[in-house]
């Protein structure tokens, strides 16, 4: 783990020597906390198994190793975190890393595919899908909301019935039943 | 020879002028999805897994090769025409690619990328063809704590050799292995890890996981982080090359496809050591190395080729032991397992038709690539100017659509989401999804191999040390972990202490 305690001064060699003391990033303290939440689970999860008699093994012993190999790295990390180690976040074609996260945006996003879950057995696949497209482009940024309708509108409608009739898979069709 | 004439009957089989069709279509299609900026092959194939519902096993295997590949070639047009790469597989190719296209030799970038790719790709699957029968054919003798040992090496490799962070590997390789948990144990049919939700008990359907991790992940970390200036996209006429480019080309070409052959094939997986290797080694051997930086021809063919070699060779472990060591193999071995194919060393005899199959229409689907991509390619590049907004919605529409279409059930809609909150915050910590996705596949075989071991021994330990070859793989697994450390600790304080590893770090910090 010696490497990623090395990481932040690394990227200031590598890097324009930007002036950057010892950032200490509170968020991975909160991973380290899941992670040993999700650790400590397992184990109590593995207790609750009953082991039969002519397994010498049984389906604990799995899960006790994982769930202490994931207690061991939260506190590793948790060490790790205290020592000045900040994850590099994932580069991309259309990612920006130098401006901060816009939550607002994840936010709607989220909040459209909730709502898609919710209502896609009531309304349908062909209306919710439409109505998932058109609003995660609207939550990204697009301005072009009737065109944005239309195109989901057609891609839910298109989708559906590729599925109903060329795979066989019918998707919910809620209240245009009997209309698709 | 037996392998041929075996190859031979799957191309037969393969040229069928519907299987053709299923091939161009998945060439199509993955070279489509591949192109779109922000999909590398995994998400493609991924997204892509539900249209192969309706059809036959080998119809779909042979759309999957298509994707697959026309996938991989899309993730190269794109490096080589944005300035950034997708994928760190591509890192290498966009560091000289893009200079060249910006120098207006984006033509010869995207033809020895294509053509290298072919070349490679074909080399690739033909030595899959040779290597993996004899492989599974020893695999079939070794036995369960054999087996254990070699997914216990391929797990530690990806964690701890490959990224840039032993920690953060392993954190990843055990969040997968936790997910992996999740379901009926095998044996005794008792539920694990499903809090009581009676829809968690057969497991999470690994298209459901996989789409969350990749697409809503991926969508969500981009979302929170969208570069408002649109990206610069240089324009391209069709694909060719000169005399000379030929001539610096073919050497590369070969030298990336035997570099990049071998890593594909060891547990150690992943495309990006040996496309750094390659471009490492075409510089050294450049006559001209000054050009290097400023858009060489030998800088983008040796890594491509190298990156489809590699993706070839992951082939040899996941047909001959069925131990998927890279992410697009391990969607792969999922779509095998939809079809209750169950992928080990004996799949290659029970079912050899699928198999030859699979490997003639790897060679059909990457011919099919070079003449339909190389004189698409304007077509294609016109994709990447697709607006952002409506990209990634798409992307999400079809994510959404992948997990409902499984069982037509909203609750895999909400799983969707929770594996799209893991793949974002595994992005925003920068810990890598190799060994997550791994982990989530390889850990529920690992416990079958290891309870087979153990139960043979009757519990004791001794039970997983029985056999010469797991001795050996222990070796292997305590050096490859042990070494780097000592390595580190040797060289101590010193700031650039550059080991492998280490270089890959530098190789995408150049390049942003």
């Amino acid at each position: 783990m010696k490497d990623t305690a090395k990481d932040p001064a690394r990227s200031t060699v590598d890097d324009e020597p930007v002036t950057q003391e010892r950032r200490v990033d509170k968020a991975q303290y909160g991973l380290a906390a899941v992670l040993a939440v999700v650790g400590a689970y397992t184990l109590v999860d593995a207790r609750g198994l009953n082991v039969g008699f002519a397994d010498p093994v049984g389906p604990r012993v799995f899960p006790y190793v994982i769930g202490t190999g994931m207690l061991v790295l939260a506190v590793l990390l948790a060490v790790a975190t205290a020592r000045g180690d900040v994850g590099e976040g994932e580069a991309g074609e259309d990612v920006d890393l130098t401006s901060p996260a816009d939550w607002t945006t994840v936010g709607k996003l989220v909040a459209i595919l909730v709502l898609n879950l919710l209502l896609v057995n009531v309304l349908g696949w062909a209306i919710t899908g439409a109505l998932l497209f058109a609003g995660c482009a609207w939550a990204l940024g697009s301005r072009t909301l009737l065109r944005d309708v239309l195109v989901g509108a057609v891609l839910s409608v298109a989708s559906w019935y590729f599925f109903y009739t060329a795979l066989g898979v019918p998707l919910s069709p809620g209240i245009l039943d009997g209309i698709l | 020879m037996d392998t041929l004439n075996l190859l031979f009957d799957g191309l037969g089989s393969a040229f069928t002028p519907e299987n053709l069709m299923y091939a161009a279509i998945g060439v199509l299609i993955g070279t489509f999805v591949g192109v779109l900026p922000g999909i590398g092959p995994a998400m493609a194939l991924a997204l892509l897994l539900p249209i192969t519902y309706g059809l036959e096993v080998t119809q779909s295997l042979i759309m999957f090769a298509g994707i697959y590949y026309g996938g991989m070639y899309g993730g190269s047009t794109t490096s080589i025409l944005l300035n950034t790469p997708g994928e760190s597989a591509s890192v290498m190719t966009a560091i000289e690619g893009n200079k060249m296209a910006k120098k207006g030799r984006a033509a010869q970038a995207l033809a020895t990328a294509a053509i290298g790719s072919f070349v490679a790709g074909t080399i690739g699957t033909l030595l899959v063809a040779f290597f993996a029968p004899t492989i599974a054919k020893q695999a079939v003798k070794i036995g369960a704590p054999s087996f254990f040992a070699i997914m216990l090496l391929s797990l530690v490799l990806v964690s701890a050799v490959l990224g840039s962070s032993r920690l953060r590997g392993f954190i990843g390789l055990f969040v997968g292995l936790t997910i992996g948990l999740v379901g009926l144990d095998l044996s005794t049919g008792q539920a694990r890890l499903t809090g009581g939700i009676t829809q968690l008990v057969d497991g999470v359907d690994i298209v459901v996981v996989a789409v969350g991790l990749f697409a809503i992940g991926e969508s969500l970390w981009i979302a929170a982080h969208l570069r408002r200036n649109p990206v610069e996209v240089v324009p391209v006429g069709r694909p060719f090359m000169g005399r000379e480019d030929w001539a610096r080309s073919w050497k590369p070409w070969l030298r990336g496809t035997a570099i990049g052959f071998p890593f594909g094939a060891l547990p150690a997986g992943g495309a990006e050591t040996p496309t750094f290797l390659s471009y490492i080694a075409e510089k050294k051997l450049a006559k001209n190395g000054d050009e290097f930086g400023h858009g060489a021809i030998e800088g983008v063919a040796g890594p491509e080729a190298a990156n489809n070699a590699s993706a070839a060779g992951m082939f040899v472990p996941l047909l001959a032991l069925g131990i998927p060591v890279t992410a697009t193999a391990s969607i792969l071995l999922a779509a095998m397992t939809t079809y209750g194919i169950v992928p080990g060393p004996t799949l290659m005899t029970d079912q050899p038709d699928l198999v030859w199959t699979l490997l003639a229409s790897l060679l059909i689907g990457n011919t099919l690539l070079l003449v339909i991509n190389l004189p698409l390619a304007p077509l294609w590049a016109k994709l990447l100017q697709i607006p952002r907004p409506q990209l990634y919605a798409g992307i999400l529409f079809f994510a959404s659509l992948g997990a409902y279409a499984v069982d037509q059930n909203p609750f895999d809609i909400a799983l969707l989401l929770v594996f799209g909150a893991v793949g974002f915050a595994v992005r925003r910590f920068g810990i890598p999804i190799l060994p997550l996705i791994l982990g989530v596949i390889i850990g529920p075989l690992m416990e079958v191999k290891m309870r087979e071991a153990l139960d043979i021994s009757n519990g004791d330990i001794s039970g997983l040390f029985n056999e010469g070859l797991a001795i050996g793989i222990y070796v292997i697994i305590v050096l490859a972990v042990v070494v780097p450390i000592v390595i580190d600790r040797v060289r101590g304080d010193a700031p650039l202490a550059a080991d492998a590893q280490d270089g890959t770090n530098d190789k995408e910090e150049v390049s942003r």
